[in-house]
């Protein structure tokens, strides 16, 4: 049993008044065990403590003189604000102890503003409780349901004038359509608003430049080798650039804008560039053991999509050593030399190959697009 | 007149009259014509009067929400600023601002305009940083007042309604400060939209179709930032706005807890009034949160936009995580392991994606909102709550709250785990496999040893009042035995001790009736017995006064000591020793 | 008795002795522990093959085997050190230039040391000796890796692709498989970064003259530098780590702060 049991055997539960608790009279006759509560009773509220400010004229006027000066700080704040404002330059820095080498307006403007503001708050906070009476008041509360009168009214109004006098208790015909209209109206807005946000994905999910060019929804583009281009450099790529152990971020052809002047490329770069992202590395080819790995790179070197099967980061930390492929967004771990099988993490599934070869001038090229969709999964997906 | 009346002054009061009151000030003059004027044409004095005289009562733990309204406000003002600023747009422009590293580059225009805010508008940084600094204080304050909430169970009747108001609050809060860090386009919450879009894509069906009408077409799209913004400066702040005022008029209309204390009941309210002593109170608390705020702003960086760069889906930063309070969800998608995903019919279910971002979130503000009703169809507790709960007198309630912020914790711990790993020196794989089996065994371990530290603390609670405070004072006996005098409670100490009501588990009532007929609900009533034991089988109730006198009957031992009685010391040490 | 034996109880006497042993102890450790070796030969910088390959043999052989051909350990399959035919004096100038090398404990990877072992002539040495054995890599001219000559706008595009998802993007490292790491690199020696780049240590990739020409290091190492030297305009950088960092700071400071106003404002006046 529970310790609330008594734990004494043999207690004898004598009167009260033998304990010298003696039953008090307000509390008229209470049955029971010699008279003692069932429970314990509010002893009221403490006794009220006077504040030094409240006993001593001396303390109130030091608290006044308290609030006054934090009020006053706070103009200052104010005042320093503006002169601070107009004198410090947008581009100055300053050096701070434990901050090191930062903005001169943000740090004064901070400062300043913060001053302005602590002032007033703990200006008035300290008058609260320095001066502002501390007796503690008792509010009655009521019960917040209203009165049994006043529901019925309402049940009344509502039957008889909602109901009644409307006549929709004897006119189905009404209820019914008017039900069906609220409950559509809103259907025309839903509709333009659901309807024209975007359009349809058509193919766009499954294609990249590397089919052809732009690949956006509605577009069908046809398939031709593309170089594959240094990412942002935008310049072709021999095989011999490509040394075991290093790691490039590729583009096709066509589709980055010069890196200086930024004229060139694609009209929708960005849209492209999130689907047609490829990492270039070389292997020994000793090292890869997928043949369709070897099949589909060129002299051990292989291209997959840097666009991971998670969610859609970009993957690019290449482990030279133990040829992983880490994303820094969730840890989706991929095996290079195992077709980019995933081996830790939270992808379901490897990243696409793209197959590549040489062309006759020497620099890589696609042989073929992409044979499944990158990037993250979708439910129209085919099963890999 | 009285031929027995008293000489008096010739202007002083006769019976009956009042003092002349003294003549108003010059100001007072004024504000009661403007008081006046307002009131003849909406007569508003009643409800200001009545406003101004509500009592509230004074403690810091009623200080967090608060706090996070406060914050939510400057996020409003400040937020007006930066709309003055910044650009909507993601048209791609090249830089010609001050900042040196970019100069050249090509960015969308509402990186760029962020950068000017940042370098080129006097005060525009400022303004940024106290604006995404009060965004984080805001979501930690709600966090912690809801924690307030839950643990002294203020969501009880008749504060549902609020709870699930504060619920949606936060549900809101945290998306609202998701559209917010995105609107710069920069790299990192970039990266966080292309993980957004992501797992919207792997919703089953309609995936595909819903992240081409959010993006407006093929990612990143050239709409999604605009959009962003019109959530976050319009359809947001209007919901978060109505949704706070209505929790505001609910405490003022319900008046708000309290903690139980000497003199305080279920039917009053003890505190201070607003008018003086809150409207300073509060006042000046709003001005202390903006200006610490303002002093964090003015010394620690947030959110370095510049340092990130602009967003290109080519690129990415190590150490990619959303602000704090979305990282639960971004753990939640560390965690999940791959092979959930599956291949019903030839399509693609990702539940690895879509459990831990699309259905995680709502769960837990699902979960949260619902949980007063839960608690209210185990106890059956139709009665109005006006008094807290210590925590520890609901050792169920608090026991699951743990165990609900230690799961929420594994989540949101999980999505720091490559800052960990190099800071702690471990390995990311072993981190993530931690909070993997961590969120299995975690949870039911911290609720059960937060329920055994509760009903400890109550059993201590009980002991004290039974057997008084220890008071070092320590008396030998001439037989060379040596007792501590234990202290008895003053009664208003005494009263938090034991003024919380006892519970049993509910009892059933036996399934058929005397004709044989079962009842109807009887097997809600099993459910609701079972979950009624599981709260309150082990409950240890307060001390009744019977108890209390029980235990001076046989502790009484400064009597014994002086009347120089043995076995009385005897029997009240071996008390002692229970 | 004097005053310092009359305070011999005192409480704090113990906790003085304690300092004043730890002190000594200290002191005396300092004075009498043994130099760590210093295989230096004295003169002034010869930087002959020859030389290097005195050095060779003294520090790097005993892993790296006698002609730098590697060695393996006992365990088939696992290597004492690699081979050393084609790493170019690029590599010999990083790796003993951050301290990575002589590897001065087992690990997931070679730690950088601020404390070297060897001195730039003796580095360069062994760097010739390298570099004789077969042609690699050579230590950059300093225009190669001058950072006022570089286009900080293009590096910090370079960075971000190459770069910023190991070693993060205000050059704060970041974390890889297993354990191993990309370090922090913003207060790196312009040589170094490009001596890196050029050679691939360890897990990094190598970003040879055909993933990354000289003047595309160049424009990097133009970056970091900037960044570098930048100011952090909003304030305490907190480490550069993103937001993990923020909301500990909101969460610790900015919560704490603002309870204990809470906490004071509810607090009864003296």
């Amino acid at each position: 049993m529970n310790e609330q049991d008594t734990p004494h055997t043999g207690t004898d539960v004598t009167p009260a008044a033998q304990h010298g608790t003696a039953v008090r009279l307000d509390e008229g006759h209470v049955v029971g065990e010699g008279g003692l509560p069932e429970r314990f009773t509010n002893p009221g509220l403490p006794h009220h403590v006077p504040r030094m400010a409240d006993l001593d004229d001396g303390a109130a006027e030091r608290a006044e003189k308290q609030v006054a000066t934090l009020f006053g700080i706070s103009i200052l704040g104010t005042i320093l604000f503006v002169v601070l404002y107009f004198v410090i330059p947008v581009e100055a820095t300053i050096d701070l102890p434990g901050v090191g080498l930062t903005s001169a307006s943000n740090f004064a403007l901070g400062v300043t503003l913060a001053l302005s503001l602590l002032g007033i708050g703990f200006g008035a906070v300290h008058w609260a409780k320095t001066l502002m009476p501390d007796h503690e008041v008792v509010e009655d509360r009521h019960p917040m349901r209203a009165t049994d009168e006043n529901r019925h009214k309402v049940v009344d109004i509502l039957r008889k004038d909602g109901g009644e006098d409307s006549q929709i208790t004897r006119r189905p015909l009404i209820k019914y359509t008017l039900g069906g209209a609220l409950g559509l109206f809103a259907v025309p807005i839903a509709l333009q608003v659901g309807g024209s946000l975007g359009p349809m994905p058509q193919k766009s999910l499954s294609l990249t430049w590397w089919n052809g060019g732009p690949s956006g929804p509605g577009q069908e583009p046809t398939f031709t080798p593309m170089r594959l281009m240094r990412d942002p450099e935008n310049t072709p790529i021999r095989a011999d650039d490509v040394t075991i152990g290093s790691a490039l971020h590729v583009m096709p052809e066509g589709l980055l804008p010069d890196p200086v002047t930024h004229e060139g490329g694609t009209e929708h770069v960005l849209e492209e560039k999130a689907k047609a992202a490829v990492l270039l590395m070389r292997l020994d080819p000793k090292q890869i053991l997928s043949q369709k790995e070897l099949d589909w790179g060129y002299e051990g070197i292989v291209a997959y999509s840097k666009i991971c099967t998670h969610v859609g980061c970009p993957v690019g930390l290449y482990e030279q050593q133990t040829h992983h492929l880490l994303c820094p967004c969730h840890q989706s771990t991929f095996d290079v030399a195992r077709d980019c099988k995933v081996i830790f993490g939270p992808a379901a599934r490897p990243l696409p190959q793209l197959k590549i070869t040489v062309d006759d001038e020497g620099y890589l090229v696609s042989a073929q697009p992409f044979m499944e969709p990158v990037g993250p999964s979708f439910w129209e997906r085919e099963s890999p | 007149m009285s031929t027995t009346s008293t000489p008096r002054p010739a202007d002083a009061l006769r019976e009956g009259d009042t003092a002349p009151q003294p003549p108003p000030s010059g100001t007072a003059r004024r504000l009661g014509g403007i008081a006046g004027f307002v009131d003849d044409r909406t007569g508003a004095a009643k409800p200001v009067g009545y406003l101004m005289k509500k009592v509230f009562p004074d403690h810091w733990s009623f200080m967090l929400g608060e706090i996070a309204m406060y914050s939510m406000i400057i996020c409003l003002v400040t937020g007006a600023f930066l709309t003055f600023w910044f650009v909507p747009s993601m048209g791609q422009i090249p830089y010609d601002g001050s900042y040196v590293p970019l100069r050249g580059a090509e960015m969308s225009e509402a990186y760029a305009s962020t950068l000017d805010i940042s370098f080129d508008i006097k005060g525009g940084l400022i303004i940024r940083q106290i604006h995404h600094w009060a965004a984080l204080i805001f979501i930690v304050a709600l966090t912690v007042h809801m924690f307030r909430v839950f643990f002294t169970g203020a969501f009880r009747k008749p504060r549902e309604i609020n709870w699930v108001i504060g619920s949606l609050l936060a549900l809101l809060a945290i998306i609202e400060g998701f559209a917010g860090y995105s609107l710069p386009d920069d790299l990192l919450s970039g990266t966080g939209i292309r993980a957004m879009q992501g797992f919207v894509q792997t919703a089953p069906v309609i995936g595909s179709y819903l992240v081409y009408a959010i993006f407006g077409g093929p990612f990143p799209g050239e709409l999604i930032i605009p959009r962003l913004y019109s959530a976050h400066v319009l359809l947001i702040p209007a919901i978060l706005v109505g949704l706070f005022t209505a929790h505001i008029a609910f405490v003022f209309i319900q008046k708000h807890t309290q903690y139980p204390g000497p003199g305080r009941t279920n039917e009053n309210v003890v505190g201070y009034p607003v008018m003086p002593v809150y409207a300073a109170k509060a006042g000046g608390f709003f001005f202390i949160v903006f200006g610490i705020i303002a002093m964090i702003s003015a010394i620690v960086q947030i959110n370095p936009i510049w340092a990130y760069g602009p967003y290109d889906p080519s690129a990415v930063t190590a150490g990619a995580q959303p602000d704090w309070y979305m990282g639960f969800a971004d753990g939640a998608l560390r965690l999940l392991p791959g092979w959930l995903e599956f291949y019903p019919f030839g399509f693609t279910l990702s539940l690895n994606i879509a459990l831990g971002a699309l259905v995680l979130l709502p769960l837990v503000y699902t979960v949260l909102g619902i949980y007063p009703f839960v608690e209210r169809f185990v106890t059956q507790d139709k009665r109005e709550h006006h008094l807290l709960d210590r925590p520890r007198n609901a050792p169920t309630r608090t026991g699951l709250g743990m165990a609900g912020i230690t799961a929420y914790s594994v989540f949101m711990f999980a999505a720091g785990n490559d800052i960990m790993a190099i800071k702690l020196g471990l390995a990311i794989e072993d981190i993530t496999w931690f909070f993997r089996i961590g969120l299995f065994v975690l949870p039911p371990l911290v609720f059960w040893v937060t329920r055994r530290i509760c009903y400890s603390l109550q059993r201590r609670d009980r002991d004290t009042v039974l057997h008084g405070r220890e008071s070092g004072t320590i008396i030998r006996t001439p037989e060379g035995r040596f007792f501590e005098r234990h202290e008895a409670l003053v009664p208003s100490e005494q009263w938090i001790l034991v003024q919380h009501d006892p519970v049993t588990p509910l009892q059933l009532t036996p399934e058929v009736d005397e004709n044989g007929v079962a009842r109807r609900g009887s097997r809600t009533d099993r459910i609701r017995a079972a979950m009624s034991r599981f709260y309150f089988q082990d409950a240890v109730n307060p001390v009744t006064p019977a108890e209390l006198a029980a235990a001076h009957h046989h502790g009484h031992e400064a009597e014994a000591i002086e009347a120089g009685d043995d076995r009385a010391q005897v029997e009240s040490a071996e008390v002692r020793r229970h | 008795m004097n005053a310092l034996a009359a305070r011999r109880r005192h409480p704090a006497a113990i906790a003085v002795l304690i300092l004043l042993g730890l002190v000594l102890t200290g002191a005396l450790y300092a004075v009498v522990a043994p130099k760590p070796a210093d295989a230096a030969t004295s003169r002034a910088a010869a930087q002959t093959a020859e030389e290097g390959r005195q050095l060779f043999l003294a520090n790097c052989a005993s892993c790296h085997g006698k002609n730098a051909e590697g060695r393996e350990t006992g365990t088939p399959g696992n290597i004492a050190g690699p081979s050393l035919a084609g790493v170019g004096a690029a590599a010999v100038d990083f790796q003993m230039g951050t301290g990575r090398m002589p590897l001065t404990q087992p690990g997931v990877q070679a730690m950088e040391q601020s404390q070297l072992k060897f001195s730039q002539e003796q580095i360069d040495a062994i760097g010739a000796y390298v570099a004789s054995l077969a042609p690699g890599p050579e230590v950059p001219s300093e225009e190669m890796v001058d950072p006022t000559l570089g286009n900080v706008a293009l590096g910090g595009q370079l960075y971000r692709v190459n770069c910023a998802m190991c070693h993060n993007f205000a050059a704060s490292g970041g974390a890889l498989t297993r354990g191993k790491y990309a370090p922090p690199i913003r207060d790196i020696s312009s040589t170094h970064i490009y001596e890196a780049m050029q050679t691939g240590p360890q897990s990094m990739p190598v970003f040879g003259e055909g993933n990354l020409s000289s003047e595309s290091k160049r424009d990097i190492i133009a970056y970091l530098d900037a960044l570098g030297t930048q100011e952090n305009p909003g304030g305490m950088s907190l480490g550069s780590l993103g937001p993990v960092t923020e909301g500990l700071f909101a969460w610790v400071f900015g919560l704490g702060i603002l309870v204990a106003a809470a906490v004071w404002l509810g607090s009864k006046a003296a």
